[in-house]
């Protein structure tokens, strides 16, 4: 598995480290809602197919990105910057890198 | 010239002898064969020990996928079990061995399984050990008390004891496309792709190219297609853009066109030059790949197919031809398909007398009569092999009429005299790597096997392995492969040549002759046609529970000669085609791979180690060392004589009484610094540290985001905007990752930045009554009395003219301090420190020491912080605070969180003055013989001097309001059972006066 990182190209995925589902969204610090931040720490969609991921170039520059990978075929989708966001996007990606 | 050798032919080398020995006796055979070739060569034809039954076993094939001929390959102390001989290249001094017979390979005690043939049917194993209570003892029990003995008995090659001297190496390489398979088509494609300016890696598990041209005795461009092959390899080998590498397995197929090979570098010499690894672990990145791994011969399934003596009948033919060996004397074939009646031309070419070709079908084609003819053999067409004669040798064998369409045999039995049977029962694509990659194999009713599926990563397919069984069209699909996969056009240009037998693909639909006797299906595991059958009567439909049932396909060759007709049988036993049954999914590796190639550099020399600056420093003075992860940490400092025990119990006694200094450097040291750096720490502490003036330390709780405790460690302000966190050795990593992951993820907008500088600072802890004038002998540049220096301040100053950062904390419990220095004068500040320190009676003190000073204390590590405690269970609530939100505050009040009856830390007294043990269980009732009820258990224990007892730490149910009773330490596995005392977790100077001072 090869994941482009927008720094430093495509690298091998032994240079990443997964950093979880993309998909969560974290509460307000503050907030006391106990369902969301549940749903935060445990929910997962666990799709098969198309997942946002986060991952970590940790054996690089490690930067986390944001990875839209399809959980069959292991095809990367495309690959972002996290930084800017932790929001829920389409579980689709717009296109293929 | 031994009795089985051609006087001409193949390409060994006649001149070149090699000796070696098999089950210790001498053999000679020529460079260029394999260990198969050469004894067979020697009139050999006992190869090996059935897995299950025992029988005697000849050897099958001449290539990867041989089942029988299994032998243990001995180097020195090492051994290798399990090698197909087939694989094995001889060289001078090669010691082999046979396998799974006792004592002797002609004189087997276990052949008396044969006779329990019923009991050691299908599911013998499950039936028996997983199955309910017999007599007394429970199955599962029963099967403990039988293993060992089952084993020995059943098992194939033994592995060594002695540990590997061999050194392994792993290399990535990259290419535009890796060509799999050497034979025409590989050769073809490589070549295709090489001239479009493609980088190209040419890998085949054999030792020479050529792949079928070596023995096919066809002709291409109108030379032998042997020498055609070595013509073509010649070409790719003056090509800078082109790697081959021979005896090299590929032998998985991963996600993003990776793939794994193995590379057997110096398994086939006498001596490795210098440098030559054993193997090589090949990582492969390729744009594209051709799979050109061509086909296996299948067995077919008759009473005695498994006698020494029958073999493939392409096996045969590539013996004579490549080798220079004939299987027998008297060679007789049985077949369901046209390839055969050139193998038997072949051999009768090569000196063989053949007697019989024995053919399922009844109709055969002119050109296969004319070839039976030219081989001079009796055409049998519509009869069957119904069984096999002789013992570790084929002396004969029994033919009957046989009816295609319907299976059954009719007429007498008639009796042919022969040393040899060579079999074909049609041809299966190797699809393993395509299967790899993703996609499900497609049953072809015309070729009656599994063809590769559409590809799903990208590769194409070439020649035999795509079903197409001529060599003709293995050239023309092989070129196209490597124009496709360079990206070059399609080509117009004239192939060559291909003069060959013509042939027909289609075997007739039989895999099968049911006859008594035992007809094997696998030959490595032993599983019988009937076998099949009765795992169908008794209820297994799909085909992946018959494989585990009976084990068929589960054997070391993976199934590579059984998979269809296994399926085949089964098939027809549940009355479906073979299609609906299905197929197993080929999985990697594609042939077994040696450990050590995985492991490769992670192991041995080349593993990375973390030493501290003093590491030298405690060599020398008499430590001896710990490894704690990749670190290397002192463990004592023991004078002759001692024991571990009285090691630390002396070095923490002179700590309390006097003073004693430890290395710290292997904490985990984090600098925080920006504008947001303190809000940052507030969110992430459980405690506050924005309220932290500069200049002073604070001792800082860290949860998870699910509210359970994470790691903790002591955090000092350096500046307004400069923060240095230490955390646990073990989590130094975990914390920094969680740190970049909020910052970077969640928390974009605060203005922080952190930078892991452990590896920056070498840090000396000094501790005990003395340590404070210690430190004021020998620091420079400040004062270290309590004014300037209280409980968690920091100053800076100089030891022996180094600038240092020191931090009054404490761990041990003592007045102790901190002494930071640049990891490049670790030693000289440690050393200064050591001086100073000799008149007040220093100590050095390792990580036991350590340990039981922070146990006496109660202090919490890893062992405690579990990933399952929260801060409460820890009895650190006082650390969360109830005025901001921090990672984890959220969560941690969930009601299973705070529940009266989980597992709290308490400290265990052992009322037996006996040593307790970290894992031990905490009962409240005992009971040796069936342990049952744990209260919880011990996480850490040791000798406390200061006690002058066995404690521990340990985690109870409700532990708090267990203070002051008695329960008792239950550890089974190492039979310690005895009294304890629940107590406070802090067991020593519980308000730390001493530290306070
Ligand atoms: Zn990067």
């Amino acid at each position: 598995m090869l994941i482009t990182c927008p720094y430093c190209g495509p690298r091998d995925v032994i240079e990443f480290t997964y950093q979880g589902d993309g998909n969560r969204e974290r509460p307000q610090p503050a907030s006391q809602d106990l369902d969301a931040w549940n749903a935060y720490v445990y929910d997962r969609l666990n799709p098969a197919g198309d997942h946002n991921e986060i991952w970590q170039h940790s054996g690089g520059c490690r930067a986390h990105l944001r990875v839209v990978r399809n959980t069959i075929t292991h095809e990367i989708l495309s690959t972002a910057f996290a930084r800017g966001g932790h929001k829920s996007t389409e579980n689709r990606a717009e296109g293929r890198s | 010239m031994s009795p089985r050798r051609t006087e001409t032919g193949g390409r060994i080398d006649r001149l070149r002898t090699i000796r070696f020995t098999f089950d210790g006796a001498p053999y000679t055979g020529h460079a260029g064969d394999t260990l198969a070739s050469a004894l067979l060569a020697n009139g050999v034809t006992l190869f090996g020990r059935s897995f299950k039954y025992h029988r005697p076993r000849g050897v099958l094939s001449a290539g990867v996928e041989e089942p029988n001929a299994l032998v243990t390959v001995l180097r020195g102390e090492v051994r290798e079990p399990n090698i197909p001989a087939t694989m094995v290249e001889i060289y001078d001094g090669l010691v082999a061995v046979s396998q799974n017979r006792t004592p002797s390979l002609a004189w087997d005690i276990g052949a008396i399984n044969q006779l329990g043939g019923k009991i050691l049917s299908a599911g013998f194993y499950y039936k028996t050990f997983m199955g309910p209570v017999i007599g007394p003892l429970k199955g599962t029990r029963f099967w403990m008390f039988c293993e060992h003995f089952i084993r020995r008995a059943a098992g194939l090659g033994k592995a060594g004891t002695a540990p590997d001297p061999e050194r392994y190496e792993r290399m990535n390489a990259f290419c535009d496309v890796l060509v799999v398979g050497s034979g025409p088509a590989g050769l073809m494609a490589a070549k295709a792709a090489a001239d479009q300016g493609a980088r190209v890696i040419l890998a085949d598990l054999e030792a020479h190219f050529g792949g079928s041209a070596n023995w096919s005795g066809e002709t291409i461009d109108g030379m032998p297609a042997a020498d055609w092959a070595q013509r073509m390899v010649g070409q790719l080998g003056g090509n800078d853009n082109v790697r081959l590498l021979p005896r090299t397995t590929v032998w998985g197929y991963y996600d993003g066109n990776t793939l794994a090979a193995l590379e057997r570098v110096t398994d086939h010499k006498e001596v490795a030059a210098k440098g030559e690894p054993r193997q090589r672990y090949w990582a492969i990145r390729a744009g594209s790949v051709v799979l050109a791994t061509g086909s296996f011969e299948r067995p077919l399934v008759f009473p005695g197919n498994d006698r020494p003596g029958v073999m493939l009948a392409h096996a045969a033919e590539r013996y004579a031809n490549e080798y220079g060996v004939l299987p027998g004397q008297r060679i007789a074939l049985f077949t369901n398909n046209d390839s055969a009646y050139r193998s038997a031309v072949a051999l009768k070419k090569a000196g063989a007398a053949v007697v019989a070709i024995i053919d399922v079908r009844s109709d055969i084609s002119n050109e296969m009569r004319r070839m039976a003819s030219e081989a001079e053999a009796e055409l049998l067409a519509g009869h069957a092999v119904v069984a096999t004669e002789g013992g570790k040798a084929l002396t004969g064998l029994k033919v009957q009429r046989f009816d295609a369409m319907s299976g059954s045999l009719s007429g007498d039995e008639r009796s042919i005299h022969a040393d040899s049977l060579l079999m074909s029962g049609g041809w299966s694509p190797t699809i393993h790597l395509a299967s790899q990659a993703g996609a499900k194999a497609e049953w072809d009713p015309a070729r009656q096997a599994f063809l590769p599926p559409k590809p799903t990563q990208r590769w194409i397919g070439a020649g035999a392995f795509t079903g197409s069984f001529s060599t003709a069209e293995a050239i023309a699909e092989g070129r196209a492969a490597g124009l496709q996969a360079a990206g070059g056009a399609a080509s117009s240009a004239p192939l060559p040549i291909v003069e060959a037998v013509p042939g027909d693909p289609d075997p007739a639909p039989v895999f099968e002759i049911k006859a008594k006797g035992k007809s094997f299906v696998d030959f490595q595991h032993d599983v019988t046609a009937e076998d099949v059958r009765l795992a169908h009567r008794e209820g297994f439909v799909s085909v992946e529970h018959l494989k585990r049932y009976t084990t068929l396909g589960m054997a070391t060759d993976q199934g590579k000669n059984s998979n269809v007709p296994g399926l085949a049988i089964m098939a027809e036993a549940l009355g479906k085609p073979i299609p609906e049954v299905g197929t197993t999914r080929f999985r990697p590796p594609y042939t077994a791979v040696s450990i050590g190639s995985l492991a490769a550099e992670r192991f041995g020399d080349l593993k990375p180690e973390r030493l501290t600056p003093m590491h030298d420093w405690h060599i020398a003075n008499g430590a001896r060392m710990y490894s704690a992860g990749l670190w290397y940490r002192p463990m004592i400092y023991g004078l002759a004589g001692e024991t571990v025990e009285q090691a630390y119990v002396r070095e923490s006694k002179a700590t309390r009484e006097s003073a004693g200094i430890v290395d710290v450097s292997t904490l985990g040291k984090i600098a925080v610094q920006g504008p947001d750096a303190a809000a940052f720490l507030d969110r992430v502490y459980t405690n506050m540290f924005s309220t932290l003036a500069v200049g002073k330390a604070r001792y800082g709780l860290m949860l998870r985001e699910d509210g359970l405790a994470f790691d903790d460690g002591t955090t000092w302000r350096l500046g307004e905007q400069e923060f240095l966190m230490t955390t646990t050795t073990a989590n130094a990593g975990k914390v920094m990752q969680h740190l970049e992951y909020f910052l970077d993820v969640i928390w974009p907008e605060l203005k922080v930045t952190v930078t892991s500088v452990t590896d920056e600072w070498a840090g000396a802890a000094i501790g005990g009554p003395k340590a404070r004038v210690i430190l004021a002998a020998c620091v420079t540049g400040t004062a270290v009395d309590n004014a300037t220096l209280p409980f968690m301040g920091i100053v800076h100053g100089r030891i022996a003219g180094v600038p240092v950062m020191i931090c009054r904390l404490s761990f041990s419990g003592e007045m102790a301090f901190e002494v930071y220095s640049g990891a490049g004068y670790g030693t000289r500040v440690w050393e200064a420190l050591i001086e100073a320190g000799k008149p007040f009676g220093l100590v050095t003190y390792g990580l036991e020491a350590l340990g039981t000073m922070r146990i006496e204390k109660g202090h919490v590590t890893g062992a405690e912080i579990d990933g399952r405690t929260t801060a409460r269970d820890l009895h650190l609530d006082w650390m969360l605070s109830k005025k901001k939100p921090f990672i984890g505050s959220a969560m941690m009040d969930r009601e299973g969180l705070i529940a009266s009856d989980r597992l709290q830390l308490v400290g265990v007294v052992a009322l037996d003055n006996r040593p307790l043990n970290g894992g031990g269980h905490i009962v409240e009732e005992l009971d040796e013989a069936n342990p049952h009820d744990s209260l919880g258990h011990i996480t850490a224990c040791c000798y406390s001097p200061a006690l002058g007892k066995y404690i521990a730490l340990a985690l109870v149910k409700g532990g708090k309001a267990r203070h002051g009773t008695r329960a008792f330490v239950s550890d089974p596995l190492r039979n310690r059972f005895g009294p304890i005392e629940i107590v406070s977790n802090h067991f020593y100077d519980p308000d730390g006066s001493r530290m306070h001072g």
